[in-house]
């Protein structure tokens, strides 16, 4: 498997209690642990389970996922900012890897 | 000939009472009131394995008056879980988003938790189906 | 014969047929659903069009006489034989063909002309580039040449996708007027992927025109052509579009839709705001609107067959009145425009002996527009029976393909308006006796599931070497019984494999002939076609 590869799409600059949107991607298989290989032995489950998104080192929105979740799990949601700051965004995979990417914005 | 889901192989669906049962862990034994909460999937998938769903809750999303977490529940696939959104003041809004696998026809359901501890229901029914034909 | 054709039509004039009591500042001209069809043509309406739960029994689910009784139009008439199927095969013989896109060029510069350029909106409701031996060489590019010289303003689309991203793409950059899907969305990052809706000044009055692209175009189509962008009816988006055009100033709002009837029924009953719904994708030619929380439900038909003006009164920034007529194109009675016949002509020129090429003869009607079996399905079925060498044929009930008349000749056009695309190939396959029933399952909740927005139109699916019970009412897993195999007589049975032939399937990696070379050998060794009525599907409950 590739290195998994997270993607984010957050605006550059935002006013002072805006609430704005971010978008997240991570390219990953998000093997479920309920199939099979060619030979009929299950391919054992190995998926990205925790997703965090800090802002300034205070978390702003988590999502617990399990084998549901499509493979290159995607997430949106919302963050109310008051001040310029760096978004963090961190999954955590089965084998206990974390992958992270961060983003900065500017609050006017 | 039908789209392969990736679950694959050969799966009994999520009894009802599997799901009932998470539903029940999630908000502390009650079963949660409808309102408030509102999901929004398709009503005919394009492709079983992403499906988008998203979810959005009523909450002025203040310190003491926000919405803890939304439960994302799928009763025909074989395990109901699907996902926890966990939000905090900071969020803003209670709305989320993501893409998930549904094996089959079935209800998606999301179960919102207000900070109070009271918790509220949706849900939608999301056809899988083999596709084909059109006027 | 010559006479009493000529006695029929007198009562028929190009003044008659066009000519209209005009009604306020703006007129909308709507046509939808023209399948590529250039030339005049035979196009039978359907004997069967069922409405399931609240809308069993209402327009367009209501067809021959009763139809001609809830319009009160005389059997017989002009209008009898353009709206419904009855009485079809002498009427025809009386009325002669319909459509042509010469007679349409005469009709939209007539109505400019009389009404005012300036004053109209020309809006093409989508499944235009598809359904022709030519349109399928050429990509599109005959109809969308034709389509740019008539100066559309707006368009939406189902079967154009099914050319493919590139190719879509390639022609939308270049279309000189607006390709409008509120309901497309790029499938990675979940952002609108076309142009929602446009603002028109006309007549005066601004008119927002919101477009809605077939919800169902990745499922009933190769997704695989689409990969990168997603559908649906999304029906907050339209709310939010209808809110916006009207904060913008919009004095008219109109949906050009290809979501079916049913669809834009129960979405104009939810959604405010929305003055005219031009509708689209399942074909239907109702000579009056079915008026729904105040919107105007318009359905104009298909392949060229009928042109809508829809005359509307703006008065203090709303509509206040309106006029309609279906204009239904007898081919015999309006001139064609000259420069547009020549443009058709140009068009066609590189491929007129292979159009005219004859393959065979029918001594039976052949069309295929109604809920189950039409006989050019079931020369399609019997032919990849036979070719293909299997017990059971399936043939995707499609609401497109051209009717002919008994005595004719089928043409190499004639064939390919009834299975031109862009995914031909005829497959043969092992099914099981339960996949085989989960299809049709499948297809019927397609059509006949209680809820519109879980309908994507079309017709069910056509079958050869089986026969079948349905009963449309009941629930997914209900409605199909007593499949029988015709050759033996005997039950289908649930698992035991049966050799199934079809074509047209939506996955990529489908192999076989093309359908079209598939019917054209059947027709060499069977140059004559006769086809009694199809029995093998009853229709119960
Ligand atoms: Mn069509
Ligand atoms: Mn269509």
């Amino acid at each position: 498997m590739a290195a998994p590869k997270p993607r984010v799409k957050v605006p550059k600059k935002a006013s002072k209690g805006e609430v704005v949107t971010l978008k997240t991607l991570i390219s990953h298989p998000m093997e479920s642990g309920q199939r099979k290989d060619k030979q009929g032995n299950p391919i054992p489950r190995k998926i990205i389970n925790k997703f965090t998104c800090e802002y300034n080192g205070q978390v702003v929105f988590s999502c617990d996922m399990d084998p549901a979740v499509s493979a290159n799990p995607y997430l949106e949601f919302t963050a109310k900012v008051e001040d310029s700051g760096t978004f963090k965004f961190t999954w955590v995979d089965d084998d206990g890897s974390a992958y992270t990417t961060e983003k900065k914005l500017a609050v006017e | 000939a039908a789209a392969f889901i990736t679950f694959g192989g050969q799966l009994a669906h999520a009894a009802a009472a599997e799901t009932e049962e998470a539903i029940k862990a999630f908000s502390g034994g009650a079963m949660p009131e409808s309102g408030k909460i509102s999901l929004e999937a398709p009503e005919i998938a394009e492709n079983g394995n992403t499906v988008p769903v998203s979810v959005s809750v009523d909450s002025p999303m203040t310190a003491d008056n926000y919405v803890e977490s939304v439960l994302i529940l799928a009763e025909g696939n074989p395990s109901p879980a699907v996902a926890t959104f966990h939000f905090t003041a900071m969020s803003g809004e209670a709305a989320a988003k993501t893409r998930i696998r549904l094996a089959k026809t079935q209800n998606v359901i999301a179960v919102a938790k207000m900070s109070d501890g009271t918790t509220f229901m949706d849900k939608k029914e999301v056809k899988v189906t083999i596709g084909g034909c059109g006027g | 014969g010559g006479w009493s054709k000529l006695m029929a039509q007198q009562g028929l004039s190009e003044d008659t047929l066009l000519s209209m009591e005009p009604k306020g500042n703006l007129t909308l001209v709507h046509i939808t659903d023209i399948h590529a069809q250039l030339k005049p043509l035979y196009f039978r309406e359907p004997s069967i069009n069922l409405g399931i739960g609240d809308v069993n029994g209402l327009p367009p689910h209501v067809t021959g006489a009763d139809f001609l009784k809830l319009y009160d139009i005389e059997p017989g008439s002009p209008d009898a034989y353009a709206l419904t199927s009855e009485d079809f095969v002498s009427l025809a013989k009386t009325y002669g063909r319909m459509g042509g896109m010469d007679r349409v060029a005469t009709i939209i510069k007539r109505i400019r002309s009389e009404r005012g350029a300036d004053n109209c909106l020309l809006l093409d409701g989508g499944d235009t580039w598809q359904g022709s031996y030519t349109a399928n060489k050429t990509l599109g590019e005959d109809m969308i040449t034709v389509m740019n010289s008539l100066e559309p303003d707006a368009m939406t689309g189902h079967w154009e996708f099914t050319y493919g991203t590139d190719r879509v793409q390639e022609v939308i950059d270049a279309l000189p007027f607006a390709f409008l899907g509120s309901n497309i969305y790029d499938n990675e990052w979940d952002e609108p992927a076309f142009e929602a809706w446009k603002m028109f000044e006309r007549g005066g009055s601004k008119i927002a025109v919101i477009g809605q692209a077939f919800p169902y175009t990745p499922i009933a189509n190769p997704r695989w052509m689409i990969p990168g962008w997603s559908f649906g009816i999304r029906e907050e988006d339209i709310a939010k579009h209808v809110e916006e055009a009207r904060a913008e100033g919009a004095e008219v709002v109109v949906l050009l839709s290809h979501n079916g009837f049913d669809v834009d029924r129960k979405l104009a009953s939810r959604v405010d705001g929305i003055d005219v719904v031009l509708t689209g994708h399942t074909h239907d030619a109702l000579p009056e609107p079915v008026i729904v929380n105040g919107t105007l439900v318009i359905a104009s038909g298909s392949n060229g067959k009928f042109v809508s003006r829809v005359d509307l009164d703006v008065k203090d920034g709303k509509v206040a009145g309106y006029g309609y007529r279906l204009i239904p194109v007898f081919s015999d009675v309006i001139t064609p425009d000259a420069d547009m016949a020549a443009l058709i002509d140009e068009v066609r020129a590189p491929f007129a002996d292979e159009l005219s090429r004859k393959i065979g003869t029918t001594e039976s009607l052949l069309y295929r527009r109604g809920n189950f079996n039409g006989t050019f399905d079931d020369l399609i079925c019997q032919a990849l029976l036979e070719e293909r060498d299997a017990q059971i044929s399936l043939s995707p009930g499609f609401r497109w393909g051209t009717s002919l008349l008994p005595g004719q000749d089928i043409t190499v056009e004639d064939l390919h308006n009834a299975c031109a695309m862009t995914y031909p190939a005829a497959y043969r396959s092992q099914m099981s006796g339960q996949t085989i029933k989960d299809i049709l399952e499948d297809v019927g909740d397609n059509l006949f599931n209680k809820d519109p927005y879980y309908q994507q139109g079309g017709d069910m699916v056509r079958v050869g070497g089986m026969g079948y019970t349905i009963d449309p009412n009941k629930e997914i897993g209900e409605r199909i019984s007593g499949m029988t195999l015709l050759a033996t007589g005997e039950a289908i049975d649930p698992a035991k494999d049966y050799t199934v032939a079809g074509w047209a399937s939506v996955n990529e990696d489908t192999e076989g002939p093309a359908i079209w070379d598939v019917v054209e050998n059947h027709l060499s060794k069977h140059p004559t076609v006769k086809l009694p009525d199809n029995q093998s599907v009853k229709v119960v409950g």
